[in-house]
């Protein structure tokens, strides 16, 4: 981030220019960060009840519900950097 | 500004927010009110037909759906006593759905729960719900209980007390809202931004044997957005319906099982 403070005082910017190009960039990051937890869990949680479907295919109802279960709170995670890169570049 | 030329994106509230129909009735509250009027025409239709015939048409979508909320949601997450739910499951299933999918109509093209206040009215009605299911079925035991988990060991208690006391409490419906909201909006922007780059490419100005025939590929895109966000919308109903039963059994049996 300070590169990038840096190059928007050399350039001859406005401050509301500088001010909108520095909450794109920290929106991008912001989003970012917020995306590799969720991913890497939901890649983690979808592999495994796949693998519990496939070993025991008559549990696949109980294990899919428990499944979306498990997405939806992990994703929520997700959503709310989202929301944070929403409020971060608009707002 | 910065870009006069090519890809300009709008301000967010250009594509949220909506001119007034007549005062204080936006498109919003249309979709609503229409997905209201929707659901409840599709089953009293269904309810009209002779039950002792086959069904077809409105009946057969009816029981459909009827038979996925029992068997997919209330038998899988509170079982057999939680029957006497479905109708309202059911009801909060057809309405998210029916205020999701406008996001990919033509002429509406926007979902209604893409704006926080139906989620937020939604996610509170499911609050009171399952916490005056919790004051009905264990009394004023039901906050005793959050506070003080059964099962689990005693010098864990107070700190799983007030952890469990604030997710039930605030975090709930908060982290119920914006799933909903969050996820609708987060389709509503991905299916603008391709439209617009789909014309800004198609109305190049500038080296336009190059740029004109690039617009295929975020075309392309944007009917792939269409139809994930045709899964969407049914994913959202479902995963805010099961959820909402999921916190509705808890109310129900207790804390002695979970967690």
């Amino acid at each position: 981030m300070e590169a990038f403070s840096a190059l928007v005082q050399q350039a001859d910017f406005t401050a509301d220019e500088a001010k909108s190009i520095e909450a794109a960039a920290s929106a991008g990051y912001a989003y970012g960060l917020a995306a590799i937890g969720p991913a890497l869990g939901i890649g983690f949680l979808v592999g495994k009840s796949v693998e519990a479907m496939a070993r025991q295919p008559e549990a696949a109802g109980m294990v899919r519900t428990t499944m979306f279960l498990g997405i939806a709170f992990t994703e929520a995670l997700a959503l709310i950097g989202f929301v944070v890169f929403i409020l971060l570049k608009f707002a | 500004m910065l870009a006069e030329r090519g890809l300009v994106f709008p301000p967010i509230n250009e594509i949220l927010r909506w001119q007034d129909i007549f005062p204080s009735f936006n498109k919003i509250g249309l979709i609503a009110v229409l997905a209201a009027l929707i659901g409840i025409g599709l089953f009293l239709a269904a309810s009209r037909r002779d039950p002792m015939k086959a069904p077809t048409g409105s009946r057969n979508l009816a029981e459909t759906m009827i038979e996925f909320i029992e068997e997919g949601i209330v038998m899988q997450t509170i079982g057999k006593q939680g029957l006497k739910w479905t109708p309202f499951l059911l009801s909060l299933f057809i309405f998210i759905f029916l205020c999701n999918i406008p996001g990919i109509l033509p002429v509406f093209q926007m979902p209604a729960t893409a704006r926080i206040g139906i989620p937020l009215a939604l996610s509170l009605l499911v609050w009171v719900v399952y916490i005056g299911t919790g004051l009905k079925h264990q009394g004023a035991g039901y906050f005793g209980h959050l506070l003080w988990p059964p099962g689990v060991p005693t010098a864990l208690k107070p700190l799983v007390g007030i952890i469990e006391f604030i997710s039930t409490i605030f975090v709930t419906p908060f982290s119920l809202t914006v799933r909903l909201m969050a996820n609708m909006l987060a389709g509503h922007i991905l299916l603008v931004s391709f439209a617009l780059l789909t014309h800004a490419l198609a109305t190049a100005e500038t080296q336009q044997a190059f740029l004109v025939p690039m617009s295929v590929f975020p075309f392309l895109m944007l009917v792939g957005v269409t139809a994930f966000e045709i899964l969407v919308s049914f994913l959202q109903a479902y995963i805010f319906t099961i959820l909402a039963a999921v916190y509705i059994s808890n109310s129900l049996a207790g804390h002695a099982e979970e967690h």
